[in-house]
């Protein structure tokens, strides 16, 4: 029951780190129509970033300071390079943000070597804020939930009750509209792709001590986010939420449940030996397969609902 | 023999290729020791093998219109395939001849194609992407747990000298190795080619387009995806058997991320939209990827810089950009831009030039400095912890890049020119 309890906290905490990183992909994506395969590199850079900041000021100007920086840099490259591709079509888009994503990653290694940067959790924070049966729950990790979960609260609000809001909705759905009634478009798109990369960013402050700050940190995150994205539904920002914690769930919980397809069979009456086919795979225990698992929840639904939880739409 | 003449004329340049190919790694024969350059038949045979790759590759997304982020998949599994089947005939399980090996890889690739695809095509542009790199990812977690097919971290090691040629050669030596590559390099670059005249080819490229047209005359859009995909991982599969044959270790780095990057790469930067295009895109990246490679720490930022470039400037590729001088060339023009190309070279170079300096500064400071290297120019050794360099690489770079940009503006305005006089002097003939 303890395990239960301590691993669905932690599967939270993973969860909402995901849909940090999905929601500013999947927002990116639903207006403008571009996959941002660079989404988990400035999730790194903000990590990097945080980590920099960190060492010389403090973790709490880190907070903001690591955010606005990847802002900035999605901002550039909105203005001086999507928008010039633009003009080749949306795949043109994407393998120029493909092309930022190598760039990012070698320019990373270079800038902070390829060893883990010893980014670590603030000394303020850094305390078990309470017990469940005997294991004790990390201050930073609640601190986590708390600014992913005012993030999409701010969001939400955000899209659905200021003027801002209103204007990107309305962009988003009949940009030439929007565009005749004076509102400046092409910048509503700069800020949403410079919103998106921030979130990125402030994904990877809080994300970065959290988990390790390495330079194959993006390698490691990006598929799992698009797994989120694809298992959500394309363009869906609710079964973006739902197929985050669903994924971080998934991964959090394989870890800790040390049984086999094998196991099961027992059950069964079935006794797996080393002569059956597939007995490799029958007998491998569930957290080594753990990392799989994303990929594999990935399939079942494009086999069975290609569209996602509650995509709308096809690409 | 007219029908000979007739195709020769018409088609030369592929004899003509060929014959190059085997040519080629004379021009660094060994005379003193009578051998080969060892390193330079692999290397001319990893452009060949990734030739077929990037082609396969290209099916997709030049003739579709599919953006795979996992096509290294079939090329692995193709490879494993070849590997487990040459430990086969070895062991004496079944008599297969050496030179039909590719073939096993390219049947391998046809089946994981087949049911890869079956899921991936459901799906088209921005979550095909997805989805083919979920798969790539999959499979190449894959390979590091099931150490029954792939053999885990250590992957497949395999012996090419088999002794069951039907041509009575033995395989031992590079060279054999490369006229197979050549063989099979041009086998496969000619059934891909054939391959888009045929009714799927066409209909690959209508459902590209239009994919709402392409169904209303009565195509399925997806079982044309379906189709060309599956025939896409045969010819990977093919490149992935001749992986097997020339390194005779396979690994799950054949299937990694980075190797369908490269195929990407390639068949980007050559020029997606003709069917050329990636072999050129082939030759330069794995060039750079060796070349470069050995010389620099931060190789990628190069090629990533290169890619960035061709996108936002170049979409079509290299191809694209040859194919755009052809109304000069029509009109004899073509002679009238070597001025002006020659004038855009020298500040082009000092760009790149001050480009590499800071790039290669930075990575000696950190990449460099931890493995214990030193920069060198000459017989100079260069400090990165002196602001000199620095400064010198930023001031070259500065003056570079305003340089070329009013050269670039003078090219545009010259061009501009002979192609306005292109379009009024060349009439249909």
């Amino acid at each position: 029951m303890e395990v239960f309890v301590v691993t669905l906290l932690n599967g939270l905490v993973y969860g909402m780190l995901l849909f940090m990183l999905a929601s500013g992909l999947t927002l990116i994506f639903s207006m403008m129509g571009v996959l941002n395969f660079a989404h988990a590199s400035f999730y790194m850079l903000g990590a990097y970033f945080a980590y920099s900041v960190s060492t010389h000021i403090g973790f709490w100007p880190a907070l903001v300071v690591a955010p606005v920086l990847c802002g900035l840099i999605g901002a550039a490259i909105e203005m001086y390079g999507l928008r010039r591709a633009h003009r080749n079509g949306h795949v043109a888009e994407l393998l120029l943000t493909f092309g930022i994503a190598l760039i990012i990653g070698t320019a990373v290694e270079m800038g902070w070597g390829m060893m883990p940067a010893p980014y670590r959790v603030p000394s303020l924070l850094d305390f078990p804020l309470f017990a469940i049966y005997g294991t004790q729950f990390p201050a930073y990790r609640a601190f986590m939930l708390l600014i992913s979960g005012a993030m999409f609260g701010a969001i939400w609000a955000g899209l659905k009750y200021t003027r801002l809001g209103l204007i990107i909705q309305a962009a988003l759905s009949h940009p030439d509209m929007a565009s005749a009634l004076g509102h400046n478009v092409p910048r509503v798109f700069t800020f949403v792709f410079a919103a998106g990369t921030a979130l990125a960013g402030l994904a990877g402050v809080i994300g970065g001590n959290y988990q390790v700050t390495e330079p194959d940190m993006a390698v490691a995150m990006g598929p799992v986010v698009f797994v989120v994205v694809v298992v959500g539904g394309l363009g869906s920002l609710t079964g973006c939420f739902i197929a985050s914690l669903l994924v971080g769930m998934v991964q959090t919980f394989s870890v800790v449940l040390d049984y086999s397809l094998a196991d099961l069979l027992r059950l069964g009456g079935v006794q797996v030996t080393d002569t059956m086919p597939f007995n490799e795979l029958l007998t491998m225990s569930l957290p080594r397969i753990g990392p799989l698992l994303p990929y594999a929840l990935m399939l079942l639904f494009i086999a069975f609902k290609p569209r996602g939880l509650m995509g709308t739409r096809d690409t | 023999m007219k029908v000979v003449v007739h195709l020769l004329r018409r088609h030369w340049l592929w004899p003509a290729a060929i014959v190059a190919a085997l040519l080629l790694p004379f021009a660094f024969f060994d005379w003193a020791h009578g051998h080969h350059s060892g390193f330079v038949l692999v290397l001319l045979s990893q452009i060949g093998l990734m030739t077929i790759f990037a082609l396969s590759y290209n099916m997709l997304m030049g003739q579709s219109g599919l953006l795979s982020f996992g096509h290294a998949s079939l090329f692995g599994l193709g490879s494993y395939c070849a590997a487990h089947a040459m430990n086969a005939v070895k062991a004496g399980t079944f008599w297969l001849p050496t030179e039909l090996i590719p073939l096993v890889g390219g049947l391998g690739g046809l089946g994981f194609g087949i049911l890869l695809g079956y899921l991936a095509t459901k799906q088209r542009a921005t979550a095909f992407a997805m989805i083919t790199m979920g798969m790539g990812e999959l499979i190449a977690a894959c390979a590091l747990m099931f150490k029954g097919f792939f053999g885990g971290e250590d992957g497949i090691t395999t012996d090419r000298v088999l002794g069951t040629s039907i041509l009575g050669v033995s395989y031992s030596a590079p060279w054999q190795v490369y006229c197979l590559v050549v063989a099979w390099t041009a086998i496969a670059t000619l059934l891909m080619r054939l391959q888009t005249q045929t009714p799927l080819g066409r209909m690959a490229n209508a459902t590209r387009d239009n994919f709402e047209r392409a169904q209303f005359v009565g195509y399925d859009p997806r079982m044309v995806r379906f189709r060309q995909f599956a025939a896409s991982g045969f010819f990977a599969g093919i490149a992935g058997g001749l992986y097997a044959l020339v390194y005779q270790i396979v690994t799950f780095d054949t299937m990694s991320a980075d190797t369908s990057a490269a195929a990407l790469l390639a068949a980007y930067i050559g020029g997606s939209g003709s069917f050329y295009g990636p072999i050129l895109g082939t030759i330069l990246v794995v060039l750079l990827q060796s070349g470069v490679s050995l010389l620099s720490n931060a190789w990628m930022l190069y090629v990533g810089a290169l890619f960035v470039i061709m996108v936002m400037f170049a979409p079509g590729g290299l191809a694209g950009l040859i194919s755009r001088h052809e109304p000069i060339r029509r009109i004899g023009r073509l002679r009238a831009l070597l001025i002006p190309y020659l004038r855009l070279l020298f500040p082009g170079f000092i760009t790149v030039a001050g480009t590499v300096i800071l790039v290669e500064l930075t990575s000696f400071a950190t990449i460099g400095s931890a493995e214990g290297q030193h920069l060198q120019i000459g017989a100079r050794s260069i400090d990165p912890a002196n602001g000199m360099p620095w400064l010198t690489g930023a001031v070259v770079l500065v003056v570079g890049g305003v340089w070329l940009r009013r050269e670039a503006r003078n090219f545009g305005v010259r061009w501009n020119m002979l192609i306005e006089d292109a379009k009024t002097k060349w009439t249909r003939p």
